[in-house]
C-alpha cells in the first residue's frame, strides 16, 4: 500500500467517522444488546440453543410467508411503480406535481393509519367488503403495494428525470420501436436505479409490522410479527434474538446481491435540460397502469377523509373543530394541534440530521475508489446504513431502554432521541435518492474543473452542487416526511406530555368514544395532508433549468 | 460560474439559511428538562390518564413533581420493566395487571412498601404477593352485545360463552387477539377460567363458527363492532363491563349495548415502588396518591375502570349501566406463570391455521 493511499484511506475513515459514531451508539449498540441478551442463557453463551429456534413449525411458516409476500409485494410494486415513474416524470399533463405529491403520500402514513384507511374500505361493512379481502393475503399485499409502489416512482423518477434523452432519442430516430427503446435503452440506463428501489422496497415489504397485523387479523405472521410477539408479549429473547440475526443475514445478503447487480457502469446522468413531452398513444400501457395505482391509492384516502367528516350519519366539521381539545374523557394529555407542533420540530430535526449523515454517506460511497481495498472498504461502508432497514423497531426499542440508560450513555431522557432515531429510519432513503445521481456525476468534470484550477471546493460547488441540490431537497422533503409518519420507533421513546401526531392518532383510536374514533380520523387527515403538503412544495420547488452550466 | 448557476447556488443559500431559522424552533434548539431531585417519574401504560388539577394538587401537597412515561399496553410495560430490572427507567409503576403480575414479582422488579390500603382494597392484593404490589382498580374484560341489533333482527342475544359457538351467532363476534393486546389476554384467560384445559376444542369451535380476530380492542370494537365509532358488522364484541355507559346516546337515557356478566375475567391493575428507584419517598407519595378518594372517584372517568376504595362514588351513567359481574372466571397467578406462554403459543398457532 503507497502512502497516498495509506493516506486517502485515513481520509475516508475521517469522513465516515461522524456517520459511523452515530450509527454505533444508536443502532448497534442498542440491537447488539437485545440480541446478546437472546444469546446468553443462564449466564452461558448458547448459540446454538437460540438457532434451534429457527426450526419451530410456526417459525419456519412464518419465514415463508414472508418471503413470497415480499416477493409479490415488491414485484407488484415496481410492475405499477414504473409506469408511473415514466408518466409522473417524463410526461407533461396539466396536475402532474399534484399527482406526484398524492402518490407519496401512503409511503410516510403510519400503519395504524392506513389500517384504519383499508378496513374503512374492505372492512366487512365497507364498500368492497363483499370481496371478502378483509384478513385475506390478498389485502397484505394490496397494504404493501399501496406503501412502496411510490418509493419506486421516486427513486427511478428522479434517475428518470436527469436521464439524458439523447441516447434513446437516436435510438428512436434509428427505427427502434418504442419498446425496443425501453427494452435496450432506457431500462439499462435506469438499472441502477431500479436495483435500488427493489432491494429497499424489498426490505420494507419483508419488516412491513402494522400492516401484516392489521390487515392480516393475526392469521398470517411474518418474521417481524414473530419478533414482536416474541419480545413484546412471551419475553422469548432467546428466539427474538435468533430472528433478528436471520433478519439482518437477510439483509446483509440482499444487499450484497444488489451492489453485484448495480455494479455494471451507469449510463452517465446526463445534466441536460429535462424536456417533458405530451402523452401519446404509445403511453397508454403505463397510463393504464398509473390510473391502477390511483385508483389503490385513492380509494383508502378518500375512505378516510369521507369518514372523517361524517357525524352521526351527516355531514360535519366537528371531527376537525374537536382537534384543538383533548378528545372525549380527555383521552389526550395535549390536544392534537399541540401533538402536530411537536411533530414538525421533531421533523425539522430528524430531517437536518439525515440530510448531513445521509450526504456525507452518499459523497463517500460514490466517489471514485483508487484500488480494490478502498472500493470495498465504500461498499461495505454503503451497505452498514442500509441495515436499519432491517431491524425490528422492537428489538430497537427495546434496545434503546436497556443499553442507553446507563452513564456515560444516559439518553433515554435526552430530546435528541427522537430525532435521532428518526434520522437513522430515514437515512437510507436519503442515501438511496442520492447515490443514484452522485454516482452519475462524471468524475472527468472535477478532474476538469481542477486543471483549470478550482480549489477541491470550488470543484464540489460548481460540479456536484448544481447536479445534487433538486434531490437534496427531494431527500429532505421526504426525510421530512418520514419523520412527520414515523410511528415504530417514536412510541417507544416518546414522552407521553410531548407526544407526536402518530402517537395521537394511535392513542385516541384506542380510547371508546365515537368523538375520539372521529377525530383519529381527522388528525389522520391532517397527517396526510400535511405530508401531501410538503411532497407538493418539494416539487414546487424544483426548477427544471437548474443544472445547465 | 454562469448567471444561471449562481443564482441556483443563491437559492441553495436561501434554502439553507430558511433551514437554520426553522432549526431555531427545533427540539434541539430548544430546551430538554434534566431530571430534577424533586421529580417523580411514574412509568405507566399508554391508557393512564388523570384530570391535571388533580396532578397539580399531587404536586403541591406532596412537593414533587411528577413525570408520565407512557410505555405501551400493560405487556409491553411489565417487559419493559423486566428488562431494566434494577435500573428501572422510573420511580414508581402503575398499570401491571394480574395477568402479567406475576412476571414482574419473579424478576424482582418491585420493592417492598407496606403501603395502608383503603377499605375493601385488600380482597384485589395478588394472592402471593408480600407487599410489593397495590391494587389501584380493577374491571372486567365481558363479552358486549348491541341491543338494539339484536332487536331489529329479531334475535335472542347471547348470554354466555357457550352460546357464542352456536350457528345462530355465525359470523357476529369480534375478538381482540391474545398475543397482541392485554384485552384479549384476558379473555382467552376467561375461557381458561371456564373450560379449563378443553379450552382449545372451545376456540376451534369459536373460530369456526366465524369469530373474528383482530389485532387490539380498537380495531375490534371501533372498527367491526356495530356500536363503535366505524359502525362496524359484528354486533358481539369483547370489550369491558363499563362499556355500556359509554354506548348512551345523547338525550337518551338507556345505553344500546348490554355486558354479558357470565362470560368476563377480571382484571385488576397495580402500582409498586421500583427496585433502585431515585426517589423512593416519592413513588411511595405517588402509590398513596393513587388509593386517595379524590384518584379513585376519577378513576371511572378517566380510564374507564372501577376504583378499589369501598363507597366511592360512580359516576351517574356508571352507576346504571356499568354492571360488575358478582362471579367473573378467574384462573390463579401461579397458574398463569406456569402456563401463560404455553396458553399465548397454542393459541397463536390455533388462530394461524
Amino acid at each position: 500500500m503507497t502512502r497516498s493511499s495509506a493516506g486517502r484511506l485515513a481520509a475516508l475513515a475521517a469522513t465516515a467517522a461522524i456517520p459511523l459514531l452515530v450509527l454505533g451508539v444508536f443502532f448497534v449498540l442498542p440491537v447488539g444488546g437485545m440480541v446478546s441478551r437472546g444469546f446468553v442463557q443462564h449466564g452461558r453463551l448458547d448459540v446454538g440453543g437460540a438457532l434451534a429456534v429457527l426450526g419451530r413449525p410456526e417459525i419456519r411458516r412464518a419465514i415463508w410467508f414472508t418471503l413470497w409476500s415480499s416477493l409479490a409485494g415488491t414485484v407488484l410494486s415496481l410492475l405499477l411503480g414504473l409506469p408511473a415513474a415514466h408518466v409522473l416524470h417524463r410526461l407533461d399533463f396539466p396536475g402532474r406535481t399534484w399527482l406526484r405529491a398524492l402518490l407519496v403520500v401512503p409511503f410516510v402514513l403510519p400503519t395504524v393509519v392506513v389500517g384504519v384507511a383499508f378496513e374503512l374500505l374492505i372492512g366487512e361493512s365497507g364498500p368492497l367488503g363483499g370481496l371478502g379481502l378483509d384478513g385475506s393475503p390478498v389485502a397484505i399485499v394490496a397494504g404493501l403495494v399501496f406503501f412502496n409502489a411510490s418509493l419506486v416512482i421516486r427513486v427511478v423518477g428522479g434517475a428518470w428525470e436527469s436521464l439524458d434523452p439523447r441516447p434513446a432519442e437516436a435510438a428512436a430516430a434509428l427505427g427502434a420501436s418504442p419498446l425496443r427503446v425501453l427494452r435496450d435503452v432506457t431500462l439499462p440506463a435506469l438499472r441502477s436505479a431500479i436495483v435500488s428501489a427493489a432491494s429497499v422496497v424489498f426490505l420494507f415489504c419483508a419488516t412491513a409490522f402494522g400492516i401484516v397485523l392489521t390487515l392480516g387479523g393475526l392469521r398470517y405472521s411474518s418474521v417481524e410479527t414473530q419478533i414482536y410477539l416474541l419480545t413484546n408479549t412471551l419475553l422469548d429473547l432467546q428466539a427474538a434474538a435468533a430472528l433478528s440475526i436471520l433478519q439482518l443475514a437477510v439483509v446483509v445478503a440482499l444487499l450484497v446481491a444488489a451492489a453485484r447487480l448495480r455494479r455494471t457502469p451507469d449510463a452517465r446522468v446526463g445534466r441536460s435540460r429535462v424536456r417533458l413531452r405530451r402523452a401519446s398513444l404509445a403511453d397508454l400501457p403505463s397510463l393504464a397502469a398509473t390510473g391502477v395505482l390511483l385508483a389503490l391509492v385513492v380509494a383508502p384516502l378518500a375512505g378516510l377523509v369521507v369518514g372523517s367528516l361524517r357525524v352521526d350519519g351527516a355531514w360535519s366539521l366537528a371531527n376537525y373543530r374537536a382537534l384543538q381539545t383533548p378528545g372525549s374523557h380527555q383521552a389526550l394529555l395535549v390536544p392534537v394541534t399541540t401533538a402536530l407542533m411537536n411533530s414538525l420540530r421533531i421533523a425539522v430535526d430528524a430531517t437536518w440530521m439525515s440530510l448531513l449523515l445521509g450526504l456525507t454517506v452518499a459523497a463517500l460511497v460514490t466517489r471514485r475508489s483508487r484500488g480494490g481495498g478502498e472500493r470495498r472498504l465504500r461498499s461495505v461502508l454503503d451497505g452498514l446504513f442500509m441495515l436499519p432497514l432491517g431491524v425490528s423497531a422492537v428489538t430497537l426499542g427495546f434496545g434503546f431502554l436497556i443499553t442507553l440508560g446507563r452513564p456515560p450513555l444516559d439518553l433515554r431522557d435526552s430530546p435528541l432521541l427522537i430525532p435521532v432515531a428518526q434520522a437513522l429510519v430515514a437515512l437510507p432513503l436519503v442515501v438511496r435518492v442520492l447515490v443514484p445521481v452522485l454516482s452519475g456525476i462524471d468524475d472527468r468534470l472535477r478532474q476538469a474543473a481542477a486543471t483549470l484550477g478550482a480549489s477541491p471546493s470550488r470543484a464540489l460547488l460548481v460540479v456536484d452542487l448544481p447536479v445534487v441540490w433538486k434531490p437534496l431537497l427531494a431527500a429532505a422533503g421526504f426525510a421530512f416526511a418520514c419523520s412527520l409518519g414515523e410511528f415504530g420507533a417514536t412510541s417507544f421513546l416518546v414522552r407521553d406530555d410531548r407526544p407526536t401526531l402518530p402517537v395521537v392518532i394511535y392513542r385516541l383510536l384506542s380510547h371508546p368514544g365515537d368523538l375520539n374514533y372521529g377525530m383519529a380520523l381527522a388528525a389522520a387527515v391532517v397527517l396526510g395532508a400535511s405530508t401531501a403538503l410538503v411532497m407538493l412544495l418539494v416539487e414546487r420547488l424544483r426548477v427544471p433549468s437548474v443544472g445547465t452550466l | 460560474m454562469s448567471a444561471r448557476s449562481f443564482h441556483s447556488f443563491a437559492r441553495v443559500l436561501a434554502g439553507a439559511a430558511a433551514a437554520s431559522s426553522l432549526a431555531a424552533c427545533s427540539v434541539v434548539g430548544g430546551s430538554g428538562s434534566p431530571q430534577a431531585a424533586t421529580d417523580v417519574v411514574l412509568v405507566t401504560h399508554d391508557s393512564f390518564v388523570l384530570p391535571k388539577p388533580l396532578i397539580r394538587q399531587f404536586e403541591s401537597e406532596s412537593g414533587y413533581h411528577l413525570v408520565v412515561r407512557a410505555s405501551g399496553d400493560g405487556g409491553t410495560l411489565t417487559n419493559k420493566l423486566v428488562l431494566t430490572q434494577g435500573d428501572p427507567n422510573g420511580d414508581v409503576a402503575f398499570g401491571v395487571d394480574n395477568t402479567f403480575a406475576t412476571r414482574a414479582l419473579d424478576a424482582d422488579v418491585f420493592a417492598p412498601y407496606d403501603v395502608t390500603l383503603p377499605p375493601g382494597a385488600s380482597q384485589y392484593v395478588l394472592p402471593g404477593d408480600d407487599h410489593r404490589l397495590a391494587p389501584i382498580d380493577n374491571g372486567n374484560v365481558c363479552v358486549n352485545v348491541d341491543t338494539t341489533w339484536f332487536a331489529t333482527h329479531h334475535l335472542a342475544a347471547p348470554r354466555s360463552l357457550g352460546d357464542l359457538v352456536r350457528p345462530a351467532y355465525h359470523g357476529l363476534l369480534a375478538v381482540p387477539g391474545a398475543t397482541t393486546s392485554s384485552t384479549g389476554l384476558a379473555f382467552l384467560l376467561g375461557t381458561i377460567g371456564r373450560y379449563g384445559d378443553a379450552w382449545p376444542a372451545y376456540w376451534q369451535k369459536l373460530l369456526a363458527n366465524g369469530a373474528l380476530v383482530t389485532d387490539g380492542w380498537s380495531q375490534a370494537y371501533e372498527t367491526d363492532f356495530t356500536q363503535g365509532g366505524g359502525h362496524g358488522d359484528r354486533p358481539i364484541v369483547v370489550s369491558y363491563d363499563s362499556s355500556p355507559a359509554d354506548t348512551v346516546p345523547q338525550g337518551s337515557s338507556t345505553s344500546t349495548t348490554k355486558a354479558l356478566l357470565d362470560t368476563c375475567f377480571r382484571q385488576v391493575e397495580y402500582a409498586g415502588v421500583l427496585t433502585g428507584a431515585a426517589n423512593v419517598p416519592g413513588a411511595r407519595a405517588f402509590v398513596d396518591f393513587l388509593l386517595s378518594p379524590a384518584v379513585q372517584k376519577a378513576l371511572p372517568e378517566s380510564m374507564y375502570v372501577f376504583p378499589v376504595r369501598s363507597g366511592t362514588p360512580l359516576p351517574p351513567t356508571w352507576a346504571k349501566f356499568a354492571v360488575q359481574p358478582r362471579h367473573p372466571f378467574s384462573v390463579s397467578p401461579a397458574r398463569i406463570t406456569a402456563n401463560r406462554d404455553a396458553w399465548l403459543r397454542q393459541w397463536s398457532d390455533l388462530v394461524s391455521r
